[in-house]
């Protein structure tokens, strides 16, 4: 889960690592009075977590109090790739000597953090990657003996680094270490660190993501999740441990397991159907779950037809079929449900379900058909 | 016998006390399987399951006492990689852990120390594996499955049960059923199962069931045009995802292009490896030749 620049950016300076002076906000007044507080040139930044803002014109130097207001009231009223800026960072503008690449990610094929330098920093690496495979320098971290100075030492080699900058850089690289291990990111960048027109090293831009599986263990940084950023069917999702991803189709689906999802979701677009959305609900789900997914599919409005495909393991057909009742009980829904349930329990799950205005297919292919047909206007 | 494990191999079941590990203890217990102990820290001293299971404060009690040398954990995620650490350091030869969500940090620790070792882990997020009328260890359920000469070795659960269910009901019948796990950081992949299929003598088929993210299938078929000999037939979940997003298993996300299912797809049929291009072709593919 990744978080905003100005978040990351405020983690950056609790480890150490030197950060432009700045603040984030969310108009023009506020943009002019850190404006008057930096007394310099400013960078206005568009705070969206999305690449390329740049490139779209949502980073911009302003260097009077007119064009703060002028480019901060601009930057606000955009939206860059579907993401619309609703926060600025106002943040002193540096002179620039040369620009680095520096992240630590985790490789997931391997299982082991990476430590990546680059001497072309500023530009978009997995561009740069594309073009020239030795632009990047990586360096495997053993994750049960953590980052050692050697290795940092032969990234600031790898960059041609200037050798009066070591110690700095050592400092700052063993700090992102810290900072990586002890919030569990899932990766840290900074994208360019820069080298100051006065000889100093700063983190221009931060990328800070958060492993979701262990914000448990990160209670402080909940605060930080940008819940207007968020889709909100995903937010309501996410609060009941359900797994949603929205689409952009019109058919409502709920499968429970992630596999089974998949490929009920890749079936129905191979009939022509379009799916609304990826809604995994688990394994072994209980009434209260399978209904609180279910409502979240009837919210949408773009929904058309809604499609329950389950195959019960560990998951019960007549805790399904509760859900599935309680549901449709608590709010007014007109539209077409196509059920199917095998599995554990599967009979007496239909059977709950038979007294109800429900469309109950015997395998997977029939539901997708007979769901396809329904979003097409062909009657029950 | 059953892939990677004896059928009468004794089971101690990390996590018994909890609502899943009993319920799948004692379904385990009703398949034949010899679970000897159960390991809870603090409810060491108790009895489980009708009295019949003792429970251990630590793994390396439960050894000493019981002879167990494999494992399947039920742990909560915030405490299941310290289970399987616990696991190692017992040096259990099987490991097997059933639960979905463990940090990823977590886990590549737990990949490094298991480096050192010759515990075989299976999972995280695995359901386990299954040899229908042999033995069970982990969740899948049993009656979807009759004895048979197919292998089934997939990376989800339930798209699993289904496609074993339809293939039984086609009349087909799984050797071995075995699930790799849903997560990114996985501790034994494809390629080490498909050897042990390889040599099965009951195993005359495979099916690999894969999905989006991560070059386990890319492995996986590598391995299959080298050195597998037997029949094989794969299917690829996930080709309508979207790229950057996660598909419920937490290592189901297209992060790169060698992770899409379009490319897994090329890859197994330029092998010659017999793709079933939608779930419902599967039984009748498995079943014609």
């Amino acid at each position: 889960m990744r978080i905003q620049e100005y978040q990351s950016k405020r983690i950056f300076s609790q480890y150490g690592i030197p950060i432009p002076r700045g603040r984030v906000a969310i108009n023009a007044i506020i943009a002019d009075h850190i404006y008057e507080e930096l007394k310099t040139d400013v960078v206005i930044k568009a705070q969206v977590l999305t690449g390329g803002r740049g490139k779209a014109g949502g980073i911009r130097l302003a260097k009077s109090a007119e064009q703060v207001e002028e480019i901060t009231n601009e930057i606000l009223s955009m939206t860059i790739k579907g993401y619309p800026v609703r926060k600025i960072l106002v943040e002193e503008a540096i002179k620039i000597e040369q620009e680095y690449f520096i992240a630590i990610t985790s490789d997931k094929d391997n299982g082991l953090p990476l430590l990546l330098a680059s001497k072309y920093g500023g530009v978009d690496i997995e561009e740069l990657v594309k073009g020239n495979h030795n632009a990047v320098c990586s360096i495997p971290i053993d994750p049960l003996v953590g980052m050692l100075e050697f290795q940092v030492r032969s990234a600031a080699l790898a960059i041609e680094l200037p050798k009066q900058l070591w110690v700095d850089f050592s400092r700052i690289v063993l700090c992102l270490w810290e900072l990586y291990r002890e919030n569990d990111a899932e990766s840290v960048e900074i994208n360019p660190l820069v080298i100051s027109e006065d000889n100093q090293l700063i983190a221009l831009d931060a990328k800070v993501s958060i492993d979701e599986n262990a914000i448990y263990r990160h209670p402080e940084l909940s605060e930080f999740f940008d819940l207007e950023a968020e889709d909100r069917m995903e937010y309501q999702a996410k609060k009941y441990g359900l797994s949603y991803v929205k689409l952009d189709g019109n058919i409502g689906c709920m499968v429970n397991g992630a596999g089974l999802a998949m490929a009920t979701l890749d079936l129905l677009t191979d009939c022509g159907g379009k799916p609304a959305n990826f809604l995994d609900i688990g394994g072994g789900a209980n009434a209260e779950k399978v209904a609180s997914g279910l409502k979240i599919i009837m919210d949408d409005r773009r929904v058309k037809v809604i499609l329950i495909n389950i195959f019960g393991g560990i998951t019960r057909c007549d805790e399904v079929a509760r859900g599935i009742i309680t549901a449709l009980e608590s709010k007014k829904c007109s539209l077409p449900v196509v059920v199917r349930l095998a599995g554990t329990h599967a009979a007496e799950g239909l059977a709950l379900l038979a007294s109800g205005e429900f469309i109950t297919a015997d395998n997977i292919t029939e539901a997708i058909k007979r769901s396809v047909q329904l979003a097409k206007g062909k009657k029950k | 016998m059953s892939i990677l494990v004896k059928k009468d191999i004794a089971v101690l079941v990390q996590g018994i006390t909890g609502k899943e590990g009993s319920f799948h203890a004692q379904k385990m217990l009703s398949c034949g399987t010899r679970i000897v102990a159960g390991v809870t820290p603090g409810k060491g001293g108790d009895w489980v399951l009708d009295e019949k299971i003792p429970v251990f404060d630590t793994v390396k009690a439960a050894i000493e006492t019981t002879g167990a040398e494999a494992s399947v954990i039920f742990v909560p995620p915030d405490h299941a990689a310290d289970a399987i650490f616990e696991a190692i350091d017992a040096q259990l030869r099987f490991v097997i852990c059933v639960t979905e969500g463990i940090p990823l940090q977590d886990m590549m620790r737990v990949k490094r120390y298991l480096g050192t070792s010759e515990t075989q882990l299976i999972g995280p997020n695995s359901p386990g594996l299954l040899s229908p009328g042999k033995i069970k260890l982990g969740i899948i359920p049993a009656d979807i499955a009759k004895p048979g000469n197919i292998g089934v070795i997939s990376r989800s659960g339930t798209l699993t049960y289904e496609i074993v269910n339809a293939v039984s009901k086609a009349g087909g019948g799984i050797s071995s059923c075995i699930g790799i796990g849903g997560d990114p950081i996985l501790g034994t992949g494809y390629v080490e199962l498909l050897e042990l299929f390889e040599e099965d003598p009951e195993t005359e088929k495979i099916l690999l069931i894969g999905e989006i993210g991560g070059r386990f299938e890319e492995d996986a078929v590598r391995f299959i045009s080298q050195h597998v000999t037997k029949p094989a037939y794969a299917y690829i979940v996930g080709k309508s995802a979207p790229e950057g997003r996660r598909m419920g298993h937490a290592g189901a996300i297209i992060e790169k292009r060698a992770g899409s299912a379009a490319y897994k797809i090329e890859m197994i049929k330029n092998a010659g490896i017999r793709l079933a291009s939608s779930i419902e072709e599967i039984p009748a593919l498995l079943l014609k030749s």
